[in-house]
């Protein structure tokens, strides 16, 4: 096991620490040389498309991956000890309950594999319940609750010991809008009482919303981290994006575009530009060289744009 | 377009190896079991062990233990057999009647003192106390009908001059007695036949091809010495074979949860707690062995409260061959769910194995019935050990004590089992 055998002592009261973390799948790296540091009540977004090495990154932390180098230091500790595990909650992508047993039962049995009984443990359960708002279904089977529902008696049982920092892969998966709202309120009710969240998700609203600073994440690599107006600002500056959409012969269209310095991404022309009254110049001139359009738009650069930019693919590919 | 349904579901199957082992490797598997029982591919009988007394030493009961002996469907046994002390005493009445009731031989012949003098009665035997006493484990139905069989067949073929002799005494007691000239030629053919039967010419059974016909030329007086008080025979042997191979089936069904739980993630949550494989395993082990106990308990409470098993004064010997049985499976059931990557899997690789193991382990029909070489190999599952032990506890009525070869082959099973599947169980720590 290579993680944290020698964590600086400096660490002990940093919830998480990841130094230099490396997973191989056989000829697959999965996670290459992430680095990561999460802050007390802090919430850091992992933001990343599907197979990006997210979830690996938080099942080594979780101690359920062996790194193939690195460090990982929750509150100090090494990931696979019990001082971690205890201070450790982790609500799986799965839907990790037991179907046929009631909220309450799987709740009371996941508290008990975290070592609560007694007063500690009704009180833990009857806080979870109240949490995820499942008092008036707390006798029901699991097999019977809503996706919603499910969704939140998964994210209660990866809370019951109360622990101090709380790793969520992608929890939202699946849900309606309605049921998504009620997981971020609990994930902010969360927050307020000082937990820190490593949140992932390929959902870049859920990221600016929630998160209080994101790593974007892609092949296994951290390519940005910082707040959203820090990564925004970092790859846009001030600048804007205008987005054209063009009838017509697409060579001539793709010509136009590598002309005027910006770039084709799903048939639409993206260019990005200082001031607004730029757009004006660009539509003449497209207009003088006979293309015909659409469609036009201006835009504040968001983290999808950052990812865009970075990577030169949509978030969701 | 028959056809591209036809090459899909080809496809399938070949991908699907749980339905390939169930559509040919199971069937096969049992009809060799069932051609190796009950067909010809070895001797068509299993040999059937028989202790012999002979407490007349008379030519009469001399010859007639020979003729069994040379019987190829008999072993015949005078005296212990032991590989640690090669020179035992012969067996007596009382030794005999033991072995038959400590299960070590389902018959025992004693040839009484007199046997000789009225060694064959035609009609209803007169005298009792010269006729052969046969001692039989009534769980066994089949050997005594055949070795009485047998032991007719080897008086015939045996004692010519005997029956000719008693045949003599037969006449003069029914028609009047022979003039000289006729009791001389009678005598003269005795004496001709008894030389043919010391020179050997006319002693095996074996080399006549004749059947026992005459039913009851020897008088023999059967006696069950095993199972004569019990109100039900052979309950508690399907008690304990039917039950074992159920428990089989549940026991894997049951240590199934195990996949579920890591398909659904469960278990990678369960992990990422305080609780370790290995005490996740335990806890499953002991939770399945409970599981299986409570089975087998009910199975044996229907039996008595339907069949009159005589339960409860046998309590001890049941809970510990329970136990002992429970721990085995459950272990068995955790190896396979262990080994296995998805429930079909398992359903299917269960349903071989527990069947495979039930028919030869004598949960399907008595292991006696069974070829030797199937006997022995009977011994390498679950199945026949329990059923062993059970009989013991039900049948033979036998102390705690005398269950210590199937406790502890069971609970080392159990043990090595559990041991192999923690093993294989690391697959799923850590990636």
């Amino acid at each position: 096991m290579a993680s944290a055998t020698a964590v600086p002592v400096s660490s002990a009261t940093l919830p998480l620490a990841i130094d230099a973390l490396v997973k191989r799948f056989g000829a697959l790296t999965a996670v290459n040389g992430v680095s990561l540091e999460v802050q007390a009540g802090e919430c850091l977004g992992l933001l990343g498309p599907n197979g990006a090495g997210k979830s690996t990154t938080i099942r080594a932390i979780v101690g359920r991956v062996i790194p193939d180098s690195g460090r990982i230091a929750i509150f100090g500790a090494r990931a696979d000890t019990n001082a971690a595990r205890s201070a450790l909650g982790w609500v799986p992508q799965e839907l990790a309950v037991y179907p046929r047993l009631t909220c309450k039962e799987n709740l009371i049995a996941f508290g008990r594999y975290h070592g609560l009984s007694g007063k500690q443990l009704s009180d833990s359960v009857a806080w979870c319940l109240d949490w995820a708002a499942l008092q008036d279904r707390a006798n029901d089977l699991a097999m019977k609750l809503s996706g919603g529902m499910k969704r939140r008696l998964n994210m209660a049982a990866g809370i019951i010991h109360r622990p101090r920092i709380v790793l969520m892969d992608e929890p939202t998966a699946g849900v309606d809008p309605q049921s998504r709202n009620r997981i971020f309120e609990m994930i902010e009710a969360l927050r307020k009482q000082g937990t820190a969240i490593v949140y992932t998700t390929h959902y870049m609203e859920e990221a600016e919303r929630l998160c209080d600073r994101i790593a974007i994440i892609d092949h296994g690599q951290i390519i940005a981290l910082g707040t959203k107006e820090e990564l925004v600002h970092n790859a846009f500056a001030a600048r804007s994006q205008v987005t054209a959409r063009f009838g017509g012969s697409e060579a001539r269209i793709v010509d136009w575009v590598q002309r005027h310095g910006g770039r084709m991404v799903e048939g639409v022309a993206e260019f990005s530009i200082e001031r607004s009254i730029e757009i004006g110049a660009l539509l003449e001139s497209a207009a003088k060289d006979g293309l015909d359009l659409e469609d036009v738009s201006l835009r504040r650069p968001n983290l999808e744009s950052v990812f865009l930019h970075l990577t030169g693919r949509e978030l969701r590919e | 377009m028959i056809l591209p349904i036809i090459r899909t579901a080809i496809a399938s199957l070949r991908r699907d190896r749980a339905a390939l082992a169930l559509a040919f490797v199971l069937p096969v598997s049992f009809f060799t079991i069932f051609a190796v029982i009950f067909g010809g591919m070895h001797d068509t009988t299993p040999k059937i062990t028989v202790i012999l007394v002979d407490q007349d030493q008379s030519s009469a009961s001399q010859q007639l233990m020979h003729a069994l002996q040379q019987e190829g469907s008999l072993v015949i046994r005078t005296h212990p057999e032991s590989k640690d002390k090669p020179a035992q005493p012969d067996y007596t009445a009382a030794t005999a009647e033991a072995a038959v009731k400590a299960g070590d031989a389902p018959i025992a012949l004693i040839i009484p003192k007199g046997f000789g003098q009225n060694p064959i009665a035609f009609g209803p035997s007169r005298d009792n106390s010269s006729a052969i006493q046969l001692l039989n484990d009534s769980s066994d139905m089949i050997a005594p009908q055949m070795v009485s069989g047998l032991l007719q067949k080897a008086a015939m073929t045996s004692m010519p001059s005997a029956m000719a002799d008693q045949g003599v005494k037969y006449t003069e007691e029914y028609l009047g007695e022979l003039t000289p000239d006729q009791r001389k030629k009678a005598e003269s053919n005795i004496a001709q036949l008894r030389k043919l039967e010391k020179d050997g010419t006319i002693n095996s059974a074996a080399s006549s091809s004749g059947s026992s016909g005459f039913d009851g030329i020897i008088p023999v007086h059967a006696r069950a010495v095993v199972g004569q008080n019990k109100k039900s025979p052979m309950v508690s042997f399907y008690a304990a074979a039917i039950g074992v191979m159920f428990l089989l089936f549940t026991a894997s069904g049951s240590a199934g949860a195990l996949l579920d739980e890591a398909e659904s993630g469960t278990l990678d949550r369960v992990l990422s707690s305080r609780i370790t494989m290995t005490s996740l395993l335990a806890g499953k082990l002991t939770y399945n062995t409970l599981l299986a106990f409570t089975q087998l308990t009910v199975m044996f409470l229907w039996a008595w409260a339907v069949f009159h098993l005589d339960f409860f004064s046998h309590i001890p010997g049941f809970v510990v061959m329970g136990l002992s049985t429970a721990v085995a499976v459950a272990a068995f059931g955790l190896l396979l769910a262990s080994f296995c990557h998805t429930r079909a899997q398992l359903g299917a690789l269960s349903t071989l194995l527990v069947l495979i193991m039930s028919s030869i382990g004598g949960s399907m029909f008595p292991r006696y019935l069974m070829p030797e070489a199937m006997q022995k190999a009977g011994l390498l599952t679950i199945n026949a050990w329990a059923i062993d032990g059970f009989t013991k506890v039900f049948w033979r009525d036998q102390p705690v004590t005398a269950l210590w070869p199937q406790v502890t082959v069971l609970l080392t099973v159990g043990i090595v089992l559990f041991v192999v599947a923690r093993r294989v169980a690391r697959r799923w720590e850590f990636a």
